[in-house]
C-alpha cells in the first residue's frame, strides 16, 4: 500500500523545497501571539477565538494543507520527475496513498504542534488534544483534497485558495446550508466535542463532520487514483 | 524479445492531428524514428510508452495493450525528452531508487551495473545538480536501463551531448541492440540515426512517410535532386565545365554574381566538383546548398 523509496524521495522533495520551509514559521505565528496575549494578561476568552479559529483553523491548518498536499504530487507532475515514478510497474493506488501519507503526515506535525501548544496556553491539556485530533482529521481531509486538485488541474493552489478562502470562510459564514460540505467546520466540531471548550462552537455534528471528513478523503482519493492511471504526457504538437 | 506493435496509431489534439493512421512493428535491434521537429515523433513515443491514450488504433507489448496498464514497466523503459530528474540527488541514488521503486532483488548491484554500462562510476556520488547535460542525460538512460528491459525508447537521446559522449551513447545503444533488445530512439538528424541503426521509421507530418533498411534511405537521400549556389574567380568558365558532367542536369548564372548549380546526385556532384574546379584552375569561394533544410529533404523523401 505505501511504498517507502517513493515516500523518501517525496519527503526530501517537499522539506528540500523553500516554498514549503517559508510555511513553517506560520504554526509558530498561532503559538506566538497566543504566549503574547496571555503574557499582556489578556483573557483566553478573548483571544482564543481569533487566534484559535481565526487565524489556526481557518487559515494556517488549510493554508499549509494546501500547500503541501498540492506539492507532493503537483510538483513532480510540473517539473517532469513524477515520469520517473510512473515509468514503474506499481498500482496506482500505492504511489497516490504514499504521497498522502508524506503530505497528510508533515502538515499534521507542522500544523499539530502549533495548535496544540496554543491549546495548552489557552487552557487544558485536554483543549490541546482536541486541536490535535481535529488537525489531524482537517489536515487528512484537505491533503486528499488538495493532491487530488493537482492531478485535475494545472492551478491547484489557485483553486485551492479559492475554496477555503471563498467558500469555507466566506460563503459558508453567509449561507449556512453550505457548512456542511466546509472541512473548516468538521474541524471546529472535533476540536470542540473532545477538547470540551466553550472557545468556540461546531456547526455541524460529530457524526456528520466524521463521516463527510472520510467520504471526502475517499471519494479524493479514488479520483486521484483514477487521473493517475490515465496521466498522459503533452505531445511537442500539443 | 520482445515485440511493440503499433496498428493503425492515430492521435489528435481538438482538430490538430499529430499522428495520422501510422502502423509498424518494433522488434530486436536498433530502430530510428527520423522526422523533423513537430512531426509528432514525440507524441508517438508517448503512445508507445503508455503515456498517451491513441484517439484511434492500438498500441500493443507482446500483444498486451500499453495504455493504463503499470505492468509493461516491467519490460520497458522510457527516456523522455523532459531532463527532469530530481536534482537534490545523486546519481547513484536516483538510479538506486528507480531500482527500488521496480522492487529488484539487488537493487543496489542493479544500480552500480547500469551506472558502469552508460559510464557514469566515477561522478556517480555527486549531485545530480552539478552534472552537465550529457551526464544527466546519461544517468536517465542508466534509471531507465536498471531493471534490464527488453524494450528501450528514448526521446531525443543524443541533445545536448558532446561529440564523444554522443558516440558513447551510440555505442551504448548499439550494444543494447546486439543484445537482442528493441531499441527505439527519436531524432530530427539523419547522421545520428544512419551511424546508429539499422532500421529506419521516418514520420512526417504526423504520417510514416518511410520505413525500413538505412541503406535504402541514405540512398533515397544522397541522391536526391540538389541545388547549390556556388562563387567562384570565373564563374561562366565554371559553368561550362558543370554543364559536361553527368549529374549536373542545368546552371544559371546569376546577373549579380555566382551560379545556381542543379544537380541530379547530391553524392557525386559533391565529389565532383574540387577536381572540376582543380582540372579548370577556378578558385571556388562559397559553396552553399540552398535546400539543405530538413523539411525538404523528407518531403523528397516522401514523394518517392
Amino acid at each position: 500500500m505505501i511504498n517507502a523509496t517513493i515516500v523518501r524521495i517525496t519527503l526530501r522533495g517537499l522539506l528540500g523545497r523553500r516554498r514549503f520551509l517559508l510555511l513553517l514559521p506560520l504554526p509558530a505565528l498561532v503559538v506566538g501571539l497566543a504566549v503574547l496575549a496571555e503574557a499582556l494578561g489578556a483573557d483566553s476568552t478573548d483571544w482564543g477565538f481569533p487566534i484559535l479559529v481565526g487565524l489556526g483553523i481557518s487559515v494556517v491548518l488549510p493554508v499549509i494543507a494546501l500547500v503541501v498536499g498540492a506539492s507532493v504530487l503537483g510538483s513532480e507532475i510540473d517539473d517532469g520527475t513524477l515520469v520517473h515514478i510512473l515509468t514503474k510497474p506499481l498500482p496506482r493506488h500505492e504511489i497516490v496513498l504514499s504521497k498522502l501519507l508524506v503530505a497528510a503526515a508533515v502538515s499534521t506535525v507542522t500544523v499539530g504542534a502549533g495548535m496544540a501548544i496554543t491549546g495548552l496556553v489557552a487552557g487544558s491539556p485536554r483543549l490541546a488534544l482536541g486541536l490535535l485530533a481535529a488537525t489531524a482529521v482537517g489536515v487528512l481531509a484537505y491533503s486528499a483534497l488538495f493532491l487530488a486538485l493537482s492531478l485535475l488541474t494545472r492551478r491547484p493552489v489557485l483553486i485551492g485558495l479559492f475554496y477555503v478562502l471563498a467558500w469555507e470562510s466566506m460563503i459558508g459564514n453567509v449561507v449556512a446550508g453550505t457548512r456542511v460540505l466546509s472541512i473548516q467546520q468538521y474541524v471546529l466540531t472535533i476540536a470542540e466535542r473532545i477538547g470540551g471548550t466553550t472557545l468556540f462552537e461546531g456547526t455541524v455534528s460529530l457524526p456528520v463532520s466524521l463521516i463527510m471528513a472520510a467520504v471526502i478523503t475517499v471519494v479524493a482519493t479514488g479520483l486521484a487514483i483514477d487521473r493517475l492511471r490515465s496521466f498522459s504526457l503533452a505531445g511537442e504538437t500539443s | 524479445m520482445s515485440e511493440l506493435a503499433l496498428s493503425a496509431v492515430s492521435r489528435w489534439y481538438g482538430n490538430v492531428v499529430a499522428v495520422n493512421n501510422v502502423s509498424m512493428t518494433l522488434g530486436p535491434g536498433v530502430t530510428g524514428l527520423l522526422g523533423p521537429n513537430g512531426a509528432g515523433k514525440t507524441t508517438l513515443l508517448h503512445m508507445m510508452a503508455g503515456f498517451l491514450a491513441p484517439s484511434r488504433g492500438t498500441v500493443t507489448l507482446d500483444g498486451e495493450p500499453v495504455w493504463r496498464q503499470p505492468a509493461i514497466y516491467r519490460k520497458l523503459g522510457l527516456v523522455s525528452e523532459r531532463e527532469a530528474v530530481h536534482s537534490f540527488l545523486t546519481g547513484y541514488e536516483f538510479v538506486l531508487a528507480n531500482a527500488q521503486l521496480h522492487r529488484l532483488p539487488d537493487p543496489a548491484a542493479a544500480a552500480r551495473r547500469a551506472i558502469e554500462l552508460v559510464d557514469m562510476t566515477e561522478p556517480q556520488h555527486r549531485r545530480i545538480g552539478t552534472y552537465s547535460k550529457g551526464m544527466r542525460q546519461r544517468i536517465r538512460v542508466a534509471a531507465a536501463l536498471v531493471h534490464d528491459p527488453a524494450v528501450l525508447l528514448l526521446d531525443e537521446p543524443f541533445n545536448g551531448m558532446d561529440p564523444r559522449q554522443r558516440l558513447h551513447m551510440m555505442q551504448v545503444l548499439h550494444q543494447l541492440g546486439e543484445q537482442g533488445r528493441t531499441v527505439l530512439f527519436s531524432s530530427h538528424i539523419l547522421e545520428e540515426v544512419a551511424q546508429l541503426s539499422g532500421t529506419v521509421q521516418v514520420i512526417v507530418a504526423g504520417r510514416l512517410a518511410a520505413s525500413g533498411d538505412y541503406r535504402t534511405i541514405r540512398r533515397l537521400m544522397t541522391h536526391r535532386p540538389h541545388v547549390f549556389t556556388i562563387h567562384s574567380s570565373d564563374d561562366r568558365r565554371l559553368a561550362v565545365a558543370l554543364l559536361a558532367k553527368e549529374p549536373v542536369v542545368g546552371v544559371e548564372l546569376d546577373p549579380a554574381g555566382g551560379l545556381t548549380v542543379r544537380t541530379s546526385d547530391y553524392g557525386t556532384f559533391t565529389r565532383a566538383l574540387p577536381a572540376i574546379a582543380i582540372a579548370e584552375g577556378i578558385r571556388i569561394t562559397r559553396l552553399l546548398p540552398t535546400d539543405e533544410s530538413l523539411e525538404s529533404v523528407f518531403s523528397y523523401l516522401v514523394a518517392s
